[in-house]
């Protein structure tokens, strides 16, 4: 790293040296029966220069030599975009909890035995039921050096479990699932199962649901289907674009008053969190929305230099590109009703956990509309089955505008969302029956 | 930097030591170039190259992965597989039989694009740019291009050495249009086997496609329900990648008794005039190759014929379980995954009518055109349209806002009641599965109809 550094400085004002290393290993069931075991092992290495004022860019994964990836930085610099910051000083991070040493001890037959022991208790549970499940872990880790005298370097560890359950009858199909992930070793798999055993439970009956507007409680994992316009709507570089729907709305309201919405990245041991960006900026939480009022958005170095901001230290690198800005984790501020009290509150309505599809509508412009992949009908205050051939529509910012309740249980989804259900008043609902 | 060749050379007679009943390497070299704007600015430019490898056993039924991108102990990590799948085994082994192979197949393309000079692709991609910001109610634009070259050798225990090289382009391009606080977007995707001519000359879809997204603006939404839609080739081919063709991969099926029951040859599936295929034989196709990540030849694999199900896409180990043939749909994305039963090329064969023929008794219903995304969960499809028009007394009529179309793969595979003439393959976008994506296929069809379609809506 620092061989490539000395070569880039000597070619650009500016030389930043990012390289990261994973290794895991994972425990794959297949069909009720352990299936695979895997281990991974990578580097990369990215190189970011400013030359002449502009941006120039190369990556290597594995071994690029040092010569190659500067002379691709030079040659992307000649037509990159110019430059609206300076790198980072040497700078003083916050100390992030993202290691436990345990995680490099769980032995592979205990993987496998969480495995077995959630297989068993699904399959015990609904016999004919077809299980997909998987341990896995590992460790990241992250070096960041630059001309300035910028230096970032950490360690992660990170654990994650998961089943998915698939049930036939005929030609129907039901998918159940949970997983979690953390930078603990995670060895509860009672805490996976009973939420499968629940959803199989509510899945039992069958019930249709009629075609006109109804109220709908989305449950933590179908709270995605809300967030993802607004992961984009938030994003400075929407925003700078003039694309973000909040993006002139700052101070303003445009969410009911029991929305709030940050981002967070110093929450220990959550896969997600990290002392500083990809950029080396320091790790901080930053609000988007306080109170229904538009109280931020999320920047990297880049944006916020265009924008006249100050980076939040959401500079992200994804898929080996030049950092942009991104989420590290999205919090849902919880409110004060009970999931429980939400459906009892619902004379006809819907209790929806998984939307298909979602993310394929007008994102920017906040329309979704999804088919009912596992969701439930509510009669008289009660869960009577699962919905089919359903489909809702709607848009996110005329349904958070004016929220029916905000749940009081919040749930880690997917390692990049924490959030309680969100009950709505009303979603268009297009149904088969 | 270590050469692929020199290491494979290295692994001779190597493979068959370590205790496991089958034992394959792939290493891979490749290097890529990317160019992206937002808004009327270059946003990223780059280039990336990429060199690693993989190991993978099987013994007594269960697999051992392991993958790397450094080539130190190298003979340690077919130990190290061989040992996981020892431990992960508990059966039989099952791989369906083939010739090993000895081959070198070249890329195909006379000019790589990834040596193409950036400054060449950039000229290109502002011209487009500069076409989208130029119809008035533009708002901004994303355009992301990105091409690679890519060799993989790929060796097993039983003799085969295959050495492939493939290239890639991809673009797509999105026009954003505002007003208020409204925001309507229209995309295009192209792509080819490393063919970058494929993508120039793209003037007048990209002006169309500009157009159409102001158009959105002012166009209102259709009323959910249930209506007689007709696709374009490009969505119809969506549509049989995602409601049919996720289904005709047999790792979903092979030990699953009760989709067995489902998916058993010879079932009724559709009408008469329905006939579905996957083909990575195909040449010059986005999904085309010559052997699949686990060194098997690829064939044409009718999934419909006449309506009944007659094939599926297989691996080795589900041919053996299930008793058929290979048909070489083993593919991995890269070295860092191990292969697994994916679709090439998958279109619906063309039928006899036109597309007037396809409208003329429609009284009301939705022409939809064109791909925005679509998902599957085997049973039930949801897939969006990027255009939708109004279809009234037999005419195409009134721009209306994009839908998201979903259904019941069984009952709307019976549901299409007519098939055009007019087949046209897409090679943009990419699909996605286990965490493998985008990976380089091909869809098509010609225009189709379906009745009972259910529409969301307002």
């Amino acid at each position: 790293m620092e061989r490539i550094l000395a070569l880039a400085t000597r070619a650009a004002e500016e030389a930043e040296v990012f390289e990261v290393s994973s290794e895991e290993t994972q425990v794959r069931f297949e069909a009720n029966k352990l299936k695979q075991l895997q281990t991974n092992q990578q580097t990369s290495v990215a190189l970011r220069i400013i030359k002449n004022g502009r941006l120039g860019y190369a990556t290597a994964t594995g071994t690029g030599g040092a010569r190659d990836l500067v002379a691709g930085a030079v040659e992307t610099a000649a037509f990159g975009t110019t430059a609206r910051f300076h790198l980072p000083e040497m700078s003083e991070f916050p100390t992030v909890d993202i290691v436990d040493a345990a995680v490099a001890s769980v032995a592979i037959k205990d993987m496998v035995r969480l495995g077995e022991e959630m297989i068993s208790v699904v399959t015990r549970h609904t016999p004919g039921i077809l299980c997909d499940a998987g341990a896995s872990r590992g460790t990241v880790s992250v070096r960041l050096i630059n001309s300035r005298g910028g230096q970032a370097e950490y360690r992660k560890t990170f654990f994650g479990l998961d089943i998915g359950g698939t049930l036939i009858q005929g030609t129907d199909m039901l998918f159940v699932g949970e997983s979690e992930s953390s930078c603990h070793p995670v060895t509860d798999a009672k805490k996976l199962t009973d939420v499968v055993l629940r959803q199989l439970e509510r899945a039992k009956e069958r019930a249709t649901a009629p075609t006109r507007q109804l109220p709908v409680v989305f449950t933590p994992d179908g709270v995605t289907a809300l967030l993802a316009p607004l992961m984009s709507a938030f994003n400075g570089k929407t925003v700078l674009e003039g694309a973000s729907p909040v993006g002139d709305k700052l101070g303003k309201v445009v969410f009911d008053s029991r929305f709030s919405l940050h981002d967070d990245p110093t929450i220990p041991y959550r896969p997600g969190s990290r002392p500083c960006d990809d950029e080396g900026v320091p790790s901080r939480r930053t609000a988007l929305v306080e109170n229904g009022v538009v109280a931020g958005f999320f920047y990297d170095l880049q944006t916020a230099g265009l924008a006249g901001k100050k980076s939040t230290g959401n500079g992200s690198r994804g898929r080996g590109s030049l950092p942009a800005p991104g989420p590290s984790a999205f919090v849902v501020a919880p409110g004060a009703v009970t999931f429980d009290d939400m459906v009892q509150d619902m004379k006809e309505g819907l209790v929806i956990e998984q939307l298909m599809g979602a993310e394929q509508g007008n994102i920017l412009g906040g329309d979704f509309s999804g088919n009912v992949l596992l969701g439930y009908k509510v009669e008289n205050g009660k869960i009577v089955g699962r919905v089919k051939d359903t489909m809702v529509s709607g848009n996110v910012y005329q349904i958070l505008k004016d929220i029916a309740a905000v749940g009081s249980e919040s749930k880690w989804v997917g390692g990049m969302l924490q959030t309680p259900p969100i009950y709505c008043r009303r979603l268009v609902v297009s149904s088969k029956g | 930097m270590p050469d692929i060749a020199t290491i494979a050379a290295s692994l001779e007679g190597k493979l068959k030591k370590p205790r496991a009943d089958y034992l394959e390497v792939r290493l891979e070299e490749s290097q890529t170039s990317h160019i992206t704007y937002r808004g009327r600015n270059l946003e990223s430019i780059g280039r990336s190259s990429a060199t690693g490898g993989c190991a993978r056993a099987l013994a007594k039924g269960g697999w051992g992965f392991t993958s790397f991108n450094s080539f130190n102990r190298l003979y340690g990590r077919l130990v190290l597989a061989a040992g996981q799948a020892r431990s992960a085994g508990t059966g039989k082994s099952a791989l369906a039989a083939v010739e090993p192979v000895v081959d070198n197949v070249p890329s195909g393309v006379t000019k790589n694009p990834v040596t193409i000079p950036l400054a060449e692709k950039k000229r290109l991609l502002e011209e487009y740019n500069d076409i989208i910001w130029s119809v008035p109610g533009i708002r901004t634009a994303n355009i992301g291009y990105s091409d690679s070259r890519k060799k993989v050798i790929f060796l097993s225990s039983e003799g085969s050495r295959i050495t492939q090289e493939r290239a890639d382009v991809a673009l797509r391009l999105t026009a954003i249009a505002a007003k208020d606080s409204e925001v309507q977007q229209v995309g295009l995707s192209l792509g080819s086997r490393g063919n970058f001519e494929a993508i120039r000359d793209l003037d007048k879809q990209v002006t169309g496609m500009a157009r159409h997204a102001v158009e959105l603006l002012s166009a209102p939404q259709v009323k959910g329900g249930e209506y007689t839609v007709v696709l374009d080739p490009v969505l119809a081919g969506v549509f049989v990648h995602e409601a049919f063709g996720h289904l005709s991969e047999s790792d979903f099926v092979y030990e699953n008794d009760r989709m067995r029951e489902i998916m058993v040859l010879g079932k009724q599936f559709g009408a008469g005039h329905l006939n579905i295929v996957d083909s990575a034989a195909e040449p010059g196709l986005r999904g085309s190759y010559k052997y699949d990540d686990e060194g098997v030849r690829a064939v044409k694999t009718y999934l419909i014929r006449e309506g009944k199900l007659v094939g599926r896409l297989h691996s080795r180990e589900t041919a053996a379980k299930m008793s058929e043939n290979t048909t070489g749909n083993a593919r991995a994305i890269s070295y860092h995954f191990p292969p697994i039963v994916r679709m090439t090329n998958t279109y619906i064969e063309p039928g006899k009518l036109s597309f007037d023929d396809i409208i003329a008794d429609i009284k009301e219903g939705l022409y939809v055109k064109n791909w925005y995304g679509g998902v599957t969960s085997m049973e039930m499809f949801t897939f969006s349209a990027g255009e939708a028009y109004m279809i009234r007394h037999g005419k195409i009529a009134e721009a209306v806002r994009p839908v998201v179309l979903t259904g019941n793969v069984f009952t709307t595979l019976k549901n299409i009641d007519a098939v055009g003439n007019d087949l046209d393959m897409n090679q943009g976008g990419g699909c996605g599965k286990g965490g493998q994506m985008p990976l380089p296929v091909s869809n098509g069809s010609p225009h189709i109809r379906i009745r009972h379609c259910l529409v969301g809506g307002k």
